[in-house]
């Protein structure tokens, strides 16, 4: 009985995960399995250009199809990563990069975080030392005077 | 002072992320600048047979000589037929057409231009989407504006509408006669 439940569970979770996979991915023969961890990652890392944001493994649409056939035919040429995606970028612009080129205009993109984080060190770093320095400083005659008499009524109880 | 402006920092900050937020949203997000036109590329080389005439073949030199509109178009595609009589009152006024027939059969091709009427020039058959790619189409009505030396200068997305042909299309054929 057990074993039964145990396969129907098994069954469903199968076709669950068939359901989730929806999209008609073709199927690919690769001569080795580098070259299918490169067009898994290549096609994972393109956006497709007609959807608003699905990478072109996982779209349906016409497009994504021809440009997974092109990233497959330029791998079996033995075309570099750099060469497939700048063919890619070349036709359809920088829109397919999910991680866009660092060049020019895009200094600011991925120089904005290091810069804050670094901004933000130094702002921590500066209120330290205001703090320290504030705490540091010595007592007046008078807050001395008035810590004694506390200090000493303590002793007497 | 200066103290109670520092507090005012992130305040500052805030405004600025919704000012580039703001901007954001007005944007459309279904426009591609076409890296062709950035780069001001010449129209890509291409041997394909015409719609009309298996026989005939051409290439990249069908698109120099004048200003041309080469449209990307498909007998599948619905928008097609609804900026097709924008495209007739184009050649009426003697723009030259250029249609690349998309992902299609001769057959259906051949029927689309016999009921919504031919403004093109001649048509390149690319049923398998080998010259679109080269252009980047990823749907379809897409249109290229080429100049007389084959360099492609202003890039359609989408349908074109009687206000896109009066406000777009026809100063730019304007700009690059």
């Amino acid at each position: 009985m057990a074993v039964i439940r145990f396969l129907g569970v098994a069954l469903i979770l199968l076709l669950a995960a068939g359901l989730v996979h929806g999209a008609a991915i073709e199927v690919r023969e690769f001569d080795s399995p580098v070259l299918e961890e490169r067009y898994k990652s290549l096609t994972a890392s393109l956006r497709c250009p007609t959807c608003q944001n699905q990478a072109i493994d996982d779209s349906d649409a016409p497009v994504s199809g021809d440009m997974r056939d092109r990233v497959y035919a330029m791998l079996q040429d033995g075309r570099s990563d750099m060469e497939i995606r700048s063919h890619l970028v070349e036709r359809f612009g920088d829109y397919v990069l999910y991680n866009p080129r660092l060049e020019g205009r895009t200094y600011l993109l991925w120089g904005l975080p290091a810069g804050l984080v670094v901004l933000g060190g130094v702002l921590v770093a500066l209120l330290v030392r205001v703090r320290r320095n504030a705490s540091a400083r010595a007592l007046s005659d008078e807050e001395r005077a008035r810590l004694d008499a506390l200090i000493n009524r303590g002793r007497k109880s | 002072m200066t103290r109670r402006l520092l507090l005012m920092l992130p305040l500052v900050g805030f405004l600025v992320l919704m000012l580039f937020l703001y901007l954001g949203l007005g944007l459309n997000p279904f426009h591609r600048e076409s890296k062709l036109v950035q780069d001001a590329r010449q129209f890509p080389a291409f041997e394909l047979s015409t719609l009309e005439d298996p026989e005939r073949r051409v290439d990249e030199s069908v698109m120099r000589g004048e200003v041309t509109l080469v449209n990307v178009w498909g007998e599948w595609c619905p928008e097609c037929k609804r900026e097709m009589p924008q495209l007739l009152d184009l050649a009426d006024r003697g723009v030259r057409l250029v249609g690349v027939n998309w992902k299609d059969t001769r057959e259906k091709g051949r029927g689309f231009l016999a009921e919504f009427g031919d403004p093109f020039a001649v048509n390149v058959f690319d049923p398998e989407g080998d010259l679109a790619f080269e252009l980047g189409v990823y749907g379809a009505p897409e249109s290229f504006l080429v100049d007389a030396d084959g360099v492609i200068r202003y890039h359609h997305t989408g349908y074109i509408s009687p206000s896109d042909l009066r406000d777009t299309i026809l100063p730019e054929v304007e700009k690059w006669q």
